[in-house]
């Protein structure tokens, strides 16, 4: 299935994780994961089963101001 | 004490906010009334910092301990040649005073931290975080959760920013540690060295100062993170949970 991680599409696996795509995207840590416009807290990247066209956003924190 | 007139002279100065639809006198007299507590008065702050002024917010009080550098004037648009070497809350309060003379200014030069923050922020409606370190920005959110005052928090650096509301008057608030916890692989990348478009922070300084308005107007949405994306001029908005595991605010 197609799911789209920071606007860019990616093919995973049917009901694949989202800590599956984290590491098929390459995520370095520290980030932040929202799917479809909403944040999951860390605990549950390895439970949340996404669904096709879901799209991920991977915010890294930033400090500069 | 509240003021509950707006002199003839602020009633022109305000005028065309006094005249928009939802807004009026009680909203002027709103901002007029508030006390802002800004920490960090660079790239972000120089923007919204003008704004609030030049709206009418009652009562600022600027703190950062920085000392106005040239490679600062590039972004910092507070600053002229003349604010060389002074330090950056004086010249903002000076600046801002000769936008806006019907407000009060207060320079606080001294650098934000765990043991000074907690007076100035329960003395204040609304915190802005405009600084530009993690360990300022955990800092000022801690001391907002625990005196229960709102936050206006942004970030910029290179092409990319982010800016949220937690409004801590609400339990149910999530904050800024709920997104970012934090941790010792923060990255060490920053303005100074990754740079910064000088542009994106008139932008994310902006939508601060209109958060600070909504917040003061009863209007704002707490728990709501924006990024946005200077190559695309793309923003979006996600929804926070507050997260139960957090160790700023959860159980």
């Amino acid at each position: 299935m197609q799911i789209f991680i920071n606007d860019s599409a990616f093919e995973v696996p049917e009901k694949a994780s989202a800590e599956q795509a984290l590491v098929t995207f390459g995520a370095k840590p520290p980030f932040a994961l929202a799917v479809n416009g909403q944040f999951v807290a860390q605990g549950q990247y390895q439970h949340l089963a996404l669904q096709d066209g879901d799209r991920l956003d991977i915010l890294s924190p930033i400090q500069g101001g | 004490m509240s003021v509950e007139e707006l002199s003839a002279k602020e009633q022109i100065r305000y005028s065309r906010q006094l005249m928009l639809d939802g807004f009026g006198m009680d909203a002027q007299l709103r901002l007029k009334n508030a006390t802002l507590l800004v920490v960090g008065c660079g790239g972000l702050g120089s923007p919204a910092l003008m704004y609030l002024a030049s709206s009418g917010i009652g009562r600022l009080r600027l703190m950062d301990d920085d000392l106005v550098e040239l490679s600062n004037l590039q972004r910092q648009v507070l600053f002229k040649v003349n604010h060389l070497g002074q330090p950056k809350a004086k010249a903002a309060a000076k600046v801002l005073a000769s936008l806006n003379n019907e407000i009060a200014v207060e320079a606080i030069v001294t650098r934000a931290d765990a043991n000074n923050l907690d007076e100035l922020v329960n003395d204040s409606d609304l915190v802005l975080d405009c600084s530009d370190n993690f360990a300022t920005r955990y800092a000022v959110n801690r001391s907002c959760y625990a005196q229960k005052k709102p936050l206006v928090s942004a970030a910029a650096s290179g092409f990319n920013a982010h800016l949220a509301y937690f409004d801590f008057r609400r339990a149910a608030s999530p904050c800024y540690e709920c997104v970012f916890p934090e941790r010792e692989d923060n990255p060490s990348d920053n303005c100074a060295t990754q740079g910064v478009i000088a542009p994106l922070l008139g932008i994310i300084g902006a939508q601060q100062a209109l958060l600070a308005i909504q917040c003061i107007l009863g209007t704002g949405e707490t728990g709501v993170v924006h990024s946005y994306n200077a190559h695309t001029l793309g923003q979006k908005q996600f929804k926070l949970p507050k997260d139960p595991d957090c160790d700023c605010c959860g159980k």
